[in-house]
């Protein structure tokens, strides 16, 4: 809703001043760049090596997550929720491996199209499932996490497949220099073309309005019915492309879900989008991820347990989210 | 389900017209869940003829009880709006922790700990999501993290892996009396009473279903929902905890994902049993029948031969389909 005010008055004031209310309202997601910008300097002077190499294998390792946190992201701005999004990434990260199996390079790029409109597909079912039955998000998505991930059974049994030798290689190898991965680059073009033009036309303003208040937006003139169903087609696209980075990165496909939902709701969260709804952007969340997973690799070299990670990645979670709603108490008080 | 169209083109008696079967249902909310269960049994027979029989049902009954304890987390929680998704982390973990700790301890003493631990878990739960207002699914989330993580380390610790599952927890959680009687209603029975009676005729109850419909309304008339929240999600702790022990008897394994696979469907059988995720509205006893219903519906699922990714799609189909038409029927 901001956003239009915002752009009219933006055109006519001071690039100064533009910039400070851009500070002001992209002001967690700042927040989590100076985090991210202060780990890898930590990072550096806890494992001196730590180089090229270490932000190439962290790129490639973030790249299906983070795309899993943009699909989350999609749902949860129109006031839904996705548990489904493991599920679709397992179904067409199989599609896409056991198509591309022994296949030539050309013929994958039909394929990879082919999975992107699937997971537009499959996202449309979840949003009309939702709009039309009635019954909460959280449960149908529930439900369709059992039929996406039936179907992923289907289609391969075991792990097995195999990807295009170019679409291995957009995520491997760095890009001009030695300490920018292809995958991030990859990662940021894909999740910006795909977000900015949405952001700024009506569907992306409808969006916001409907996950602020669905009733407001109803009476407004905005379509609920479709705003709801389109917010989770974007979220089965992002899958869709979070599914075929999994089979370019591990050059198989598998057909079990793995814990890309409920990292992706974390993420999400961290990444300072509201579960209500209407609060938060898609680049939040993505950085999130990184700094999850960059957490993780530092405390590796730490020498910490792998499972007091895991319980260290939960009480992140919960503090994060307790500090920010403390926060929220305060100002409201 | 399929009566309400039937309902509509016959209309004579009024309670056959489909806004009659509406207030029959809402009313009543248990017959259309009784009767799809019957539904579903009955389908078993003719899928499979002759497969309904005591050994059977007992044989059901013993895996919808353990299912059927964390659906009362889920229920009890999304009465005040919340959910509780780490009751499958908890359930694994009060198993685990009594299989390896009963070898030193003794039995009540590990189940003790095994409780103490999962209350103090749902204690946590409850006041992040009471005193912090962190959203529920996000507390329990994080704290399922947690769970898992230290229930790792303790297994490293304690090298010994599951094979401690006491006695006393395999006869209660797998035996049958005559054969058909699953021994684990011992525990179920007075437990599920117990949560029945808690619901629907103490203050405590009413205070869950008052703070799930109206929020602001309760703060006002004097409700203390923190207190209430912090007390709710230690009940819902140390039920998982106990599911947890019937879990580790039914399969006699303990490891520290053992429950994890039960927690979407403790989900879908409290919606499916009728309560709903917004709060306000639920019964314990509709959640029961739809743990059963659940229970029947892989059972038959698991009787066709399909294989497993038939069987997911069709279960998953099936939650929707349920819970679409119990909504239908039952608002507007």
């Amino acid at each position: 809703m901001n956003a239009a005010v915002g752009a009219a008055v933006e055109s006519r004031s001071s690039p100064l001043a533009t910039l400070g209310r851009l500070v002001r309202r992209n002001v967690w997601t700042l927040g989590l760049l100076v985090i991210l910008a202060l780990l890898l300097v930590a990072t550096k002077i806890i494992q001196p090596s730590y180089g090229p190499a270490g932000i190439q294998g962290l790129a490639i390792s973030v790249l299906p997550l983070a795309l899993a946190a943009a699909a989350q992201t999609s749902a949860v701005l129109a006031r839904g929720i996705d548990l489904s999004i493991g599920s679709m990434m397992a179904l067409t990260s199989v599609v896409s491996a056991r198509l591309m199996d022994d296949q030539t390079e050309g013929f994958a790029i039909l394929v990879v199209a082919g999975v992107l409109i699937l997971g537009l597909v499959i996202g449309a079912v979840n949003g009309a499932l939702v709009v039309f039955t009635r019954v909460p998000d959280i449960v149908v998505t529930l439900a369709m996490l059992f039929v996406w991930a039936g179907a992923a059974l289907l289609v391969l049994n075991t792990p097995g497949g195999g990807s295009a030798k170019w679409l291995s290689d957009l995520t491997r190898g760095p890009l001009f220099t030695d300490w920018l991965p292809q995958a991030a680059v990859l990662l940021v073009a894909v999740v910006a073309v795909i977000w900015i033009p949405i952001r700024r036309s009506r569907l992306g303003l409808s969006i916001y309005a409907v996950g602020s208040d669905p009733l407001a937006a109803f009476r407004s003139g905005v379509s609920v019915t479709r705003t709801k169903i389109f917010s989770y087609m974007l979220a089965g696209l992002f899958s869709a492309i979070g599914g075929l980075a999994l089979t370019a990165t591990t050059g198989i496909g598998t057909p079990v879900p793995g814990p890309y939902t409920l990292m992706s709701v974390a993420a999400v969260v961290l990444g300072g989008v509201s579960l209500a709804g209407g609060r938060g952007g898609i680049f939040g969340p993505v950085i999130a991820v990184i700094i999850l997973s960059l957490l993780r690799t530092d405390m590796t070299f730490l020498n910490v347990d792998t499972n007091l990670a895991t319980v260290a990645q939960g009480l992140i979670l919960v503090g994060v989210v307790m500090v920010g709603s403390l926060i929220q108490m305060r100002r409201e008080r | 389900m399929s009566g309400v169209a039937d309902a509509t083109t016959t209309t004579r008696p009024s309670w056959m017209t489909a806004s009659g079967i509406r207030t029959l249902v809402r009313e009543h909310p248990m017959v259309p869940l009784v009767g799809l269960l019957a539904l579903l049994v009955a389908l078993s027979e003719v899928i499979r003829p002759g497969i309904v029989s005591p050994n059977w049902a007992g044989v059901l009954l013993r895996g919808a009880v353990p299912l059927a304890i964390l659906a009362a987390c889920q229920t009890i929680t999304m009465l005040t709006a919340g959910i509780d998704l780490s009751v499958g982390a908890v359930a694994s973990m009060s198993g685990f922790l009594v299989a390896t700790l009963v070898g030193d301890t003794g039995l009540v003493l590990a189940i003790v700990i095994a409780l103490a631990v999962s209350a103090l878990v749902g204690l946590v739960n409850g006041i992040g999501a009471g005193v912090f207002k962190v959203h529920p699914l996000i507390m329990t989330l994080g704290m399922s993290l947690v769970v898992l993580g230290l229930a790792n380390v303790w297994q490293v610790m304690r090298v010994q892996t599951g094979s401690g599952v006491p006695t006393e927890f395999r006869q209660l959680g797998a035996n049958l009396f005559f054969g058909f009687i699953p021994v684990n209603l011992l525990l179920f029975v007075p437990l599920a009473l117990l949560v029945i009676f808690t619901l629907n005729r103490t203050g405590f109850g009413r205070l869950l279903y008052a703070i799930g419909d109206n929020p602001v309304a309760s703060r006002l008339s004097g409700a203390k929902s923190w207190q209430v929240l912090a007390v709710l999600y230690l009940i819902s702790g140390v039920l998982a905890g106990i599911a947890g022990f019937l879990f580790s008897g039914l399969t006699n394994t303990a490891s520290v994902t053992l429950a994890d696979s039960a927690l979407l469907p403790s989900v879908a059988a409290a919606v499916i049993g009728g309560t709903s995720i917004f709060g306000g509205r639920g019964t314990y006893s509709g959640t029961i029948i739809g743990a059963l219903i659940l229970t029947v519906i892989s059972s038959i699922l698991s009787s066709l031969g399909y294989p497993e990714a038939v069987r997911q799609i069709l279960f998953g189909s099936m939650i929707v389909f349920v819970a679409a038409a119990y909504t239908r029927i039952t608002t507007d």
